[in-house]
Order: structure tokens, then C-alpha cells, then sequence
């Protein structure tokens, strides 16, 4: 059995593609850790943040989501907004905007629905998920931060199971523990670690990931 | 990365069968199977609709119908006309509400229909209209500005049952605060409750709304262009299509346009990555409104 899996396996090409998902304490909790990540990141990344309608508009009054607004000025790496098509590309950072459920397409392009919310939440980090493990399959690592709601629980599952990498915020250190809590009673989660090692390890994982080949 | 794939997501089978099918595999394959089903016996299209979104849908419809796997659901379609009507229903997302993103509506307001005036008879086009909110939203903005009356809107829709209760105009009275609430920000120039009548739970939309409006069906997976517009919305339609399609209807629009006609898109949506970029002009970025530039 384990033989058939092995060779089931399709070339392994290491991991392309990070999914964050955070909900309540979430602002604080990025800003400790995106910022941290170097320009050259090898993955792509895509956050979905829980926020209110009210919670968008930039300060700089320009048209622009305030979170893509707010990390832009904080992060190395380029940070934008998910558009309808945009094809993803490593070393960039998405930020899913408020009110559309967001979804990954297997042409890993990004496509938005008004379906109704999933865990009270619209965008939900489920659906997020969900279609982002059935794009990336086992190149895919999902991240559950702070939150109090069990959105993600789910989809993180979902990506274990289709041979992708869990990781989960140490409760204790999250600003709010439900979500992390949840995420980590729905499967064997891959790591818990604590918000401030997060970055580090990533680096240091994604450096060995390519060292493999 | 020691396994990647965990034996929970694979069917495995053992003795002379010897694939090992990852279940993402295998429900691929089902809704490849399960789209072919519905255009050989229907004629509906799906194949160019955005995949994960439509996935979803045929999950939440499988679901809701007590069926286990997909390939119970392709018997059905097959078989019972009564099930697709319902598949169709599902495949539809129809969440809408009136004056929803009230910014639109007013910039539409200000900018269009103060050019539309200039017209003598105005067509419009209300592509996807769902359950009908913002057919009746635009024909308040139309009425307020003096030009409901010279004014035909065509409100098309593939979704039978939506455009049944478009017709009706009865909605859930409850819903009116939140109408009366973006009708305001919208720039509304009277009272909301003057369009409408409520009677216990449900209020009713004035008939004089009505009556520029025709209600037909229209699928925008294949059908053509029918009249030449000043206007056309179709605001939430397009996220649900895949790049060919988006471009195909599109193209249905910019033919149905006359020249100098306008096109709202809904908010995620735009002509950035589309063949007809080049034949419209943005003139309100935020609230997507587009003016087709080129004669055919």
C-alpha cells in the first residue's frame, strides 16, 4: 500500500503556495509576522482576514483596501489585493477584500463568489481553503492564527488530507484561542507553534523544502 | 515531506485493481461527467463556469438532496426533469438586495442617466437579474429622473424560478429597512415606502414599476445579443465565469450596445483582462462603468 502511494506521487516540486487564515486579534498577530518575511519568499501567500464592510477604506482615502494598504507600507514583499484572474504568483502577498466568499481556481488564478456566508463569515477561510487544496493539493500550507470563530477548521483538514502541510498559532499565545482551539481539534495538525517563532520557521522551512530536490 | 498524501484521501483497491484514485480525482471526474449529463440532456452549458465556485454549488446541492456522491446526482439529471429544475436553481447564486452598494447607484445616477436623457427611447438591459431587487432599484432611479416612461428594461435571467418572483415583486417586508436605508444613500430624491405596499410580511412594488419592464428568460451561456441597448448591467454574473465565457458574453454585450452605450460590471468584476478592453472606456472605476468607445 504504501509502495502504490509512493508511486502515485507525482514529482515532488516542493511547496508553492501559503493560506492564512485569522479572524479577531488578527491585525496585530500579521503585523508581528508578514513583515518578518523576506522579499525573495518562495511561496505565495494568501491572507483571508474576518473585518467588517466598515473596517475597508484606507486611510490614504485613495481607493485602495485598507489592509493591502496597511501591509504594503509594513511588508518586504509586495503585497495586493486578489482580483478577479490574477494569476498567483510566489513571492507576492494577497489579501482577500471583504464581502465575496475568495476562491483559488486550478489555473491558480483567484475567482470570487456572493454565495451565502459559510461560519457566519463571508469571506470564509473554509471555502478559502477548501479550493486552494483542491488547487495546490500537497503544495499547499495552511496557517490558522487567532480568532473566535471555527472557521478554517474545516479546510485546514482539507489540506492535510490531500497531502498538504497544517500549522496552527499555540492558543496561548493568540489573542483569541477559539479559532486556533478549533483547527486543532479537527485533525493531527503538522505543527503548533508560537506567533513569534511563525516566521522563522517558515523561512527556515521553505529553505530546506527547495534544498531537497 | 516524508508521505504527502494521506490515506484518507485515496481510494484504495487492492488485487488485480490497482489504481489508487485520489478523491479529488475522482470527484473531478464525476463533475466532468456530470456537466456533459446536463448539456447532452438540457443544453445548459457549464463547463466554462469558474470551477472551485460551481464545485461548491454542486456539493451544497448534493448535500440539501440527500444524495451521496455525484454520480447518483448525473442519474437523476438524467432522468427526472423535476431534479434538474432544481439542480438549475442551485447553480444560481441569487443573493441581492435593492440599491445593493448604494455608490453605484448614484454615481449611475449622476453620470448615465443624466446622458441618457438626451434619448428619445431608452433600451436597457438587466442581465442576470435574479430576483429582481435591482431591476426595481434602477426603475425608481429611472422614475425619479423623469425617465421611466420613454424607458423599455429588458430583465433577463436563465433561473425560471428567480425570474417568477421578479415578476411577483412581493418582497419580505422585513427587508425594507435595509432597502429604505441604501435607497437614501443612494441618492433616492423621495420616500422609499412611495414604491411600495406592505401588507403583513410582505411588501409589494408598485405596478407602475412594472410596466416598462419585460421579464424573459435568457441564458448568457448561449444566447445571443436581442435588441441595441443604451445601457446594460450585469452586476455578480461574471465572477461566476470562466475567462472564454466572460469574454463570450462580453463580446454579446458589446455587440448589444449602441455607440457611447454604458455597461455596469459588479464590483470584483472589470474588463482589465478581456479581449474588449480596448473597445470600452472606464469611466467610473470604482463603481465599474464602462462606455463602449468603437463602432462594430
Amino acid at each position: 500500500m504504501i509502495e502504490q502511494m509512493t508511486t502515485h506521487q507525482t514529482k515532488k516540486e516542493g511547496y508553492t503556495a501559503l493560506v492564512i487564515g485569522v479572524s479577531a486579534g488578527g491585525l496585530a498577530a500579521l503585523e508581528l509576522f508578514l513583515p518578518q518575511l523576506p522579499k525573495l519568499f518562495s511561496l505565495a501567500i494568501i491572507v483571508l482576514q474576518h473585518r467588517g464592510q466598515n473596517s475597508v477604506k484606507s486611510i490614504e482615502d485613495n481607493d485602495e483596501d485598507f489592509l493591502v494598504d496597511y501591509f504594503k507600507a509594513r511588508c518586504t514583499m509586495p503585497v495586493l489585493e486578489a482580483t478577479m484572474g490574477d494569476k498567483i504568483k510566489t513571492g507576492h502577498i494577497y489579501i482577500a477584500p471583504v464581502q465575496y466568499h475568495l476562491l483559488i481556481e486550478q489555473q491558480q488564478t483567484f475567482s470570487f463568489s456572493l454565495e451565502p456566508p459559510v461560519n457566519y463569515a463571508r469571506p470564509s477561510i473554509d471555502v478559502l481553503f477548501e479550493s486552494a487544496s483542491h488547487c495546490y493539493k500537497n503544495q499547499l500550507i495552511g496557517l490558522i492564527l487567532t480568532g473566535a470563530s471555527s472557521d478554517g477548521s474545516q479546510g485546514l483538514k482539507m489540506i492535510k488530507l490531500n497531502g498538504g502541510l497544517t500549522i496552527v498559532q499555540e492558543p496561548s499565545t493568540a489573542e483569541a484561542s477559539f479559532m486556533p482551539t478549533a483547527a486543532i481539534a479537527s485533525h493531527k495538525v503538522d505543527y503548533i507553534l508560537p506567533l513569534k517563532d511563525i516566521s522563522t520557521f517558515l523561512i527556515n522551512f521553505t529553505l530546506k523544502d527547495q534544498g531537497d530536490d | 515531506m516524508s508521505e504527502k498524501l494521506t490515506e484518507e484521501s485515496l481510494l484504495i483497491t487492492k488485487g488485480r485493481f490497482s489504481n489508487v484514485v485520489n478523491k479529488i480525482e475522482l470527484e473531478d471526474f464525476e463533475i466532468n461527467l456530470l456537466l456533459q449529463a446536463v448539456l447532452f440532456r438540457y443544453g445548459y452549458d457549464f463547463h466554462h463556469y469558474a470551477r472551485a465556485s460551481i464545485t461548491r454549488r454542486i456539493n451544497n446541492c448534493m448535500r440539501k438532496t440527500g444524495l451521496s456522491n455525484i454520480s447518483e446526482m448525473i442519474a437523476k439529471i438524467l432522468h427526472d426533469v423535476d431534479f434538474f429544475e432544481l439542480f438549475l436553481k442551485e447553480m444560481s447564486v441569487t443573493v441581492t438586495e435593492m440599491f445593493r452598494d448604494p455608490e453605484v447607484f448614484n454615481t449611475l445616477r449622476q453620470q448615465v442617466f443624466t446622458q441618457l436623457k438626451t434619448y428619445s427611447r431608452v433600451n436597457i438591459w438587466h442581465a442576470g437579474c435574479a430576483t429582481g431587487e435591482e431591476v426595481y432599484s434602477v426603475a425608481i432611479m429611472l422614475k425619479e429622473e423623469g425617465l421611466l416612461s420613454r424607458c423599455q428594461i429588458y430583465a433577463t435571467d436563465f433561473n425560471n424560478h428567480s425570474l417568477t418572483i421578479a415578476e411577483k415583486a412581493i418582497y419580505p417586508a422585513e427587508k425594507m429597512a435595509e432597502f429604505t436605508h441604501n435607497y437614501i444613500l443612494s441618492g433616492g430624491k423621495a420616500s422609499f415606502a412611495d414604491y411600495y405596499q406592505a401588507k403583513h410580511q410582505h411588501a409589494k412594488m408598485h405596478s407602475s414599476l412594472k410596466e416598462h419592464i419585460t421579464f424573459a428568460n435568457h441564458n448568457l451561456m448561449k444566447d445571443q445579443s436581442f435588441a441595441k441597448m443604451h445601457l446594460i448591467i450585469c452586476r455578480n454574473v461574471l465572477i461566476y465565469f470562466d475567462q472564454v465565457l466572460q469574454n463570450q458574453v462580453l463580446k454579446v454585450f458589446q455587440q448589444s450596445l449602441l455607440h457611447r452605450g454604458y455597461l455596469l460590471l459588479g464590483d470584483k468584476e472589470s474588463l482589465d483582462f478581456s479581449d474588449q478592453s480596448k473597445n470600452f472606456l472606464c469611466i467610473a472605476k470604482k463603481q465599474k462603468i464602462y462606455q463602449k468607445i468603437n463602432y462594430d
